[in-house]
């Protein structure tokens, strides 16, 4: 239901609800309030089952109204159990969220037509945002679903395919050059200054709501339980902290019993400021990206701080994982569950494999791993990691000759 | 002389300036001369040690300063400093 409130998650100022992101007191980030006590006394439970099957079944707990005009339907995604790979990693009840089945193939969805809501309520005309790509992709085709003008922009040099999963939605696709850090400057620049609906700026109280729902499905379809472990891709953080807030917001309303799960972290060496600081102790400090994982290639993690705050609450860590754990677990993955996954989803799959082999996961309990995203957004990386076809003249004997005598 | 640009939340102490001219050499002393003209600025800018506030994000050129010299980032003739808040960063939400 639409809120009427945003509270600053540091101070506590209040603001009517509008397209504001920060408050202008401390500059803290400003989150959707609910009205708790009139939640409970809704029958939760039965209005979420007897909803559609997606996003919009949770819209009790989400801080916009039902707006068919952007509904392209994502989440109730498939929650699938991976014998396969946990056995491999010595799980033994593994479960895969494959996410990479939402409208455009990534998680953003969920956020994006939330955001997109909220920019329709506003009165904005213009749907922006800063992206990696998967988040491009979404608003393009939000947009085109709610007949809004998109303009999005990527960092120069993102893989080809995730420019045209945005380009054929028709918007305008601007290439900045540098990094996502500077692209996302740049976004925030423009928002001071022109009335676009930056969703992943100006949006970002009701956009990152998005990323509860996958808490809220997870437990739902647990049969209304919370995993003991779940493992998050964290580029800048926000998901990881959605999902720990999500299962407590569950708990809260009475829909799961307790939220005793324990929230993991996972980053790409290449780009780990928030594992860094996890390991340390201290501050988030900004880096340089340098990792094939560009859809978690945030050097300057925004909810860091509060991602390291859900692993320590929760009893969870955020580690990193090497390029090459990233290509192999994609393979690992693609070859135990039937699973193709982009880099992000390397990246969860390698940390959940160096989770379980350090320890950290219950090998007994309910894990969950979020698979974000779909492989052939970033096929490029794992291309020269499988193998070669075998190639043949088209004779019976080449084919028994070739393929069914191995070569020594 | 480094302009400095103003975002939306702290445009209230500047009478809704947005782009504010320093003649200070470092960042530190921009912050300063800020304050003096607009008093509480710093205050919005700063914690309680006189570092950068957490959730502030400053780039001197296109880069963040806590990549360059952090508030001793010299400033020249041209530089274009921008204060964004921090919030705004990171993509969300993953």
């Amino acid at each position: 239901m639409a809120v009427t409130l945003l509270r600053c998650r540091e101070c506590g100022a209040e603001v009517p609800a509008g397209p504001a992101y920060v408050c202008e007191r401390c500059f803290g980030p400003l989150e959707a309030v609910y009205d708790l006590d009139a939640l409970r006394r809704l029958p939760l439970r039965e209005r979420i089952e007897a909803g559609p099957r997606s996003i919009w079944r949770y819209v009790d707990l989400l801080p916009v109204d039902y707006d068919p005009a952007v509904d392209l339907s994502p989440g109730m995604t498939p929650l699938v159990p991976a014998p396969r790979l946990g056995d491999a990693l010595g799980l033994r009840r593994l479960y895969l969220k494959n996410d990479s089945t939402n409208p455009t193939w990534s998680f953003k969805d969920r956020a994006v037509e939330i955001g997109t809501a909220a920019a329709r309520r506003f009165g904005y005309q213009v749907l922006a945002c800063a992206s990696t790509g998967n988040l491009a992709n979404s608003v393009a085709a939000h947009a085109a679903r709610a007949g809004m003008r998109a303009v999005v922009f990527v960092p120069a040099g993102i893989e080809r395919g995730k420019i045209v999963q945005s380009a054929i939605y028709g918007p305008t696709v601007i290439e900045v050059e540098g990094g996502y850090d500077e692209v996302n400057r740049l976004c925030t620049e423009i928002g001071e200054e022109h009335r676009w609906a930056f969703l992943n700026v100006n949006l970002r109280p009701y956009y990152s709501e998005g990323g509860k729902t996958l808490a809220y499905e997870v437990a739902e379809q647990l049969g209304w339980r919370a995993p003991d472990d779940v493992v998050v891709p964290v580029a800048s953080g926000n998901l990881m902290v959605k999902i720990h807030k999500g299962l407590g917001e569950l708990a809260a309303l009475g829909l799961i019993e307790t939220a005793a799960t324990r929230v993991h972290g996972a980053q790409a060496a290449g780009c780990a400021p928030v594992a860094e600081a996890f390991a340390s102790g201290g501050e988030v400090r900004p880096v340089r990206p340098r990792t094939i994982a560009h859809s978690l290639a945030i050097g300057t993690p925004a909810d860091g701080r509060y991602a390291i705050a859900a692993a320590r609450a929760s009893g969870g860590r955020v580690v990193a994982v090497t390029d090459d754990e990233i290509v192999d677990a994609i393979g690992l993955l693609a070859r135990t569950e039937g699973i193709f996954t982009e880099t992000a989803g390397g990246v969860t799959v390698a940390t959940l494999r160096a989770l379980a082999a350090a320890g950290a996961l219950d090998p007994d309990g309910v894990t969950v791993a979020y698979i974000t995203g779909m492989g052939l957004k970033t096929a490029d990386a794992v291309a020269g990691a499988v193998a070669e076809p075998v190639r043949i003249r088209p004779s019976l004997r080449a084919f028994e000759e070739t393929v069914l005598i191995p070569t020594a | 002389m480094a302009t400095i640009r103003i975002p939306t939340p702290l445009r209230r102490y500047t009478n809704g300036e947005r782009l504010i001219p320093v003649t200070a050499g470092t960042l530190a002393g921009a912050i300063a001369e800020l304050d003096s003209r607009f008093p509480g600025l710093a205050e919005r800018l700063l914690d309680g040690d006189g570092q950068l506030h957490r959730f502030v994000t400053i780039f001197v050129g296109e880069q963040d300063v806590r990549l360059l010299q952090g508030l001793a980032t010299p400033l020249d003739e041209t530089t274009e400093v921008s204060i964004i808040p921090a919030m705004a960063g990171g993509g969300g939400p993953c």
